[in-house]
């Protein structure tokens, strides 16, 4: 591991060091409270009816004997749940319309993918709801799965919603499959082309994948006599659900509480609704508190993959390899409901890069599978592995260095983004130095000892990252010791990251700031765990909360000093009268004297921040040993360089850069969907569906490339999404280096590399798809 | 004066006019000017529920960022306004609510 800076960064104290994390010994000794672990007094179990078809019309639901049946207590379907009507809500990372999002969660009178709830009963326990279930009668009339782009756009299409209208730039589209259609446009991309001294165009696939969180989804609801609601819940959004909940449920938003659980990984897959609603009116019926828990194959079947997709992609250059123009069109299958992150597509599809003439269109179209979710960067790596496995091509067409062509061409401070804003600082260049200056670039691939093929492949990536709203509540406890209260649940370690930045206000340890995540009414607003924004946002409610307790405690100390407080100074955790520099208070000493100097201190630091200065890029370094005589391909080597702006937590930052890596090349090698005609998922088990392991991948190194975030106040960035979007890329270049044949088509799993070798036996140019 | 950029989508009420300078030291008060030189544009940007607040499923970018307070984004003299689309989305069909249930309704 290893840090770079391209200036000297701020004195910081606890900002940069690598404490114990707070929920350490928790989560090590198993007494962490994840979704399942939920107990209330009287629970009773939930399990859900799933549509065994990807289509059909529901003509008939009849629970009347699973209600009567032994130890089930209640059993709903589409008509106990209120209609919606249609509304978009924004939750950041997704938009939802309620309506859509109502019906995801239970079907109104037709199913429109396998797995979509039909029914659902409460039960004493588990196996008797699950046995209920098989008493419910259900009749279907399936209909034609639209499972495919090409299904889904082709102009005689089977459409899945009679009442979806599409926007197709401006065009309002009736009868149709393609929810939207965009286009962002600067410059005359065609005359570029036109004089281009080298032009390439390629169409990449990209297989549906799913984030793959350990996990499975787990929440538990119970409606009160007084009709206030509460929900335990696996989720990255708690206030997010409580004002999805009060939209699909119809109950005022306050009448609604949401308890985030530990969150065995989310990755953007647990923003949305699924089983939280279900929860409550099974409750609602049965006067008790109810939970319900997926199993893995619901998980797979029913709840939000990273959309897959087809991207075309096209660059020119001039005879000097400089970027002339690019355009790109790319299609996105949304799954059940529209929403497939095409805007974050259209934004990162080219950001490393200057593009002076540019044109992107990007379609969002609806098919018969499950709802797809964000997915750690969403969006961005399936477009990423176009644009930068075209870059590769266009290299080696042209004969030049792809190191020197990303610096001869690389995205920096004033070049317009090619979907239109100007970047501010950024850290492009500087991840692509430090891939450029590290051992591993430096270093010679070597020979295989048995015959196997080597490569090295290279890939930039970027994501912008969110600020939004943030409360934080801190409180001096007279031992010094600060409580400091957060509404984002923890998925990266952020705990301890917020903590960090107040303990660094106030110059104590790390853990002398004791973080705690509560319930939706316990802190103030909170926008949701995800786009990279919580150690950023809520970081700077805690420094500003932080910074509020000081101001307070120096009116504390100059009350006792007969001073006025703007003759308190505080620094290095020491209050100090300017005038009489003899009297010093420790900031634990003052702590033990609020009580008879007005009482406690609690102050909330309440910000709605701006993004994230530019966002982070990263740069990733790939080595591959490809077995000819099987198709299997081995990461040898991987090195991940990316802008962190600060690093607060540097062990956090690196397990970032480790773990988006990791899932990236699961996408690249191994992970996508074997559905069936009729739209039904073959391998929806951890099993079928091949996740990389640590037996899979080697020790992936972390280079922290710090270019501070002007932003914040300690120059922090978001960091955590960037790294997945390089991997795929760099790994399809590798592969490409490795066996001299391209590879168009994620996964680049052995059966395609061997059909991708056999095609170079035969003369053509690698996999098409 | 703010430089505007607007979305394909857009421009149609502009006649194909890609970008403009509009004064403005709000987005809420550079929409009431752009309103009145492109009449009908503002019923595309802003929520008819909340009128400070965007069109949901639209996106504002001020000087390289996303306008974090919605219409209420001060704009500097020289700021740079992207409007994108901020979702993939689509419509309902009619335009108007569908009839709504109450699913039972509260209890007690």
């Amino acid at each position: 591991m290893s840090t770079t800076a391209d200036r000297p960064a701020q004195e910081f104290k606890v900002v940069g060091s690598r404490p114990v994390r707070h929920d350490g010994v928790d989560k090590v000794l198993g007494r962490a409270q994840y979704g399942a672990d939920v107990k209330l007094s009287g629970l009773i179990h939930g399990a859900v009816l799933r549509s065994p078809y990807a289509h059909a019309v529901i003509k008939k639901v009849d629970v009347s004997r699973a209600e009567a049946a032994p130890g089930v207590f209640a059993a709903i379907t589409g008509n106990d749940m209120p209609v919606t009507a249609p509304r978009l809500v924004d939750m950041m990372e997704e938009v939802t319309n309620l309506k859509w999002a109502s019906e995801r969660v239970m079907a109104h009178g037709k199913a429109v993918y396998r797995g979509h709830p039909v029914a659902a009963v409460a039960a004493v326990d588990q196996n008797t709801a699950l046995e209920a279930l098989k008493l419910i009668e259900v009749e279907y009339e399936p209909l034609e799965a639209v499972i495919s782009l090409e299904d889904a756009m082709k102009p005689d299409a089977v459409i899945i919603h009679d009442d979806l209208v599409g926007d197709h730039l401006g065009e309002k589209v009736p009868h149709t499959n393609i929810a939207e259609h965009t286009r962002t446009e600067f410059g005359d991309p065609e005359a570029a082309f036109a004089e281009a001294a080298h032009v390439l165009e390629r169409t990449y696939t990209i297989a549906r994948a799913h984030q793959g969180y350990i996990e499975p989804h787990s929440s538990t609801a119970f409606w009160s006599p007084d009709d206030k609601i509460s929900v335990w819940t696996t989720t990255q959004a708690p206030f997010g659900v409580r004002s999805s909940m009060a939209a699909v449920l119809k109950v005022p938003l306050s009448d609604v509480r949401v308890v985030p659980t530990e969150i065995g990984g989310g990755f953007g897959g647990k923003i949305g609704l699924y089983m939280e609603p279900l929860a409550a009116v099974l409750s609602r019926k049965s006067g008790r508190p109810v939970k319900i828990t997926m199993d893995r194959k619901s998980v797979f079947d029913a709840t939000g993959p990273g959309p897959g997709g087809q991207v075309t992609a096209k660059m020119g250059v001039d005879k000097d390899g400089k970027i002339v123009a690019a355009t790109a069109t790319i299609r996105y299958m949304a799954g059940a409901y529209p929403g497939s992150s095409i805007s974050a597509a259209t934004a990162g599809i080219f950001a490393c890069y200057k593009v002076p003439n540019v044109r992107i269109d990007a379609y969002d179209v609806v098919i018969n599978m499950s709802k797809t979710a964000a997915y750690r960067a969403p969006g961005t790596p399936q477009a990423t592995f176009a644009s930068e496995s075209l870059v590769s091509e266009l290299c080696e067409t042209i004969g030049m260095d792809p190191m020197e062509f990303h610096l001869l061409n690389a995205a920096e401070e004033g070049t317009r983004r090619p979907d239109g804003p100007v970047f501010p600082r950024i850290g492009n260049v500087a991840c692509m130095e430090a891939i450029h200056n590290s051992d591993h670039f430096k270093s010679e691939l070597g020979e295989s000892p048995d015959g196997k093929l080597r490569g090295r492949g290279f890939a930039s990536g970027y994501w912008n990252g969110g600020g939004n709203r943030s409360s934080v509540t801190i409180s001096v406890n007279d031992d010094g010791v600060v409580s400091l209260v957060e509404g984002n649940p923890d998925i990266g370690g952020t705990r301890t990251t917020i903590a960090m930045q107040a303990a660094e206000v106030f110059g104590l340890p790390a853990h002398d700031v004791h973080p705690t995540v509560v319930d939706t009414d316990s802190v103030g607003y909170n926008d949701l765990t995800a786009g990279s924004r919580t150690t950023y946002a809520s970081g700077q409610a805690a420094i500003e909360a932080a910074r509020q307790v000081v101001e307070e405690i120096k009116k504390r100390v100059a009350m006792i000093w007969e001073t006025e407080p703007e003759n308190v100074s505080f620094e290095d955790s020491v209050f100090q009268n300017k005038v009489a520099p003899d009297q010093r208070f420790t900031f634990k000493e003052a702590a033990g004297k609020l009580g008879q100097t007005g009482g406690p201190v609690s102050k909330t630091g309440a910000v709605n921040v701006r993004g994230s200065g530019g966002g982070s890029f990263a740069a990733h370094l790939c080595d591959v040993e490809v077995d000819p005589e099987t198709g299997k391909v081995q990461i040898l080597r991987y090195t991940a360089a990316q802008d962190a702006g600060k690093a607060v937590h540097p062990s956090y930052v690196e397990g970032q850069f480790q773990g988006g890596a990791a899932q990236g090349i699961g996408w690249a090698l191994n992970e996508e969907y074997y559905t069936s005609p009729d739209g039904v998922m073959q391998n929806a088990s951890f099993l079928d569906y091949r996740m990389p392991t640590a037996l899979d991948l080697p020790m992936i190194d972390a280079i922290v490339v710090e270019v501070p975030n002007t932003n914040h106040p300690f120059g922090v960035r978001g960091i955590g999404e960037t790294s997945i979007v390089p991997p795929a890329p760099a790994v399809g270049n590798a592969i490409a280096d490795a066996i001299g044949v391209r590879m168009y088509q994620t996964p680049m799993n052995p059966s395609r590399i061997m059909e991708a070798l056999a095609n170079k036996r035969n003369g053509k140019n690698g996999h098409q798809g | 004066m703010a430089t505007v950029f607007l979305s394909i989508p857009l421009r149609r009420y502009t006649g194909g006019e890609a970008s403009m300078d509009v004064p403005g030291a709000t987005l809420r008060s550079l929409v009431r000017n752009l309103e009145e030189r492109y009449p009908g544009i503002a019923a595309s940007l802003v929520n008819p529920e909340d009128a400070d607040r965007l069109m949901p499923g639209l996106g504002a970018i001020v000087d390289g960022e996303p306008a974090n307070m919605g219409l209420l984004t001060p704009l500097e003299e020289r700021s740079e306004v992207h409007f994108i689309p901020a979702i993939a989305g689509g419509a309902i069909a009619g335009g108007a609510p569908v009839p709504e249930r109450d699913g039972g309704g509260r209890c007690g």
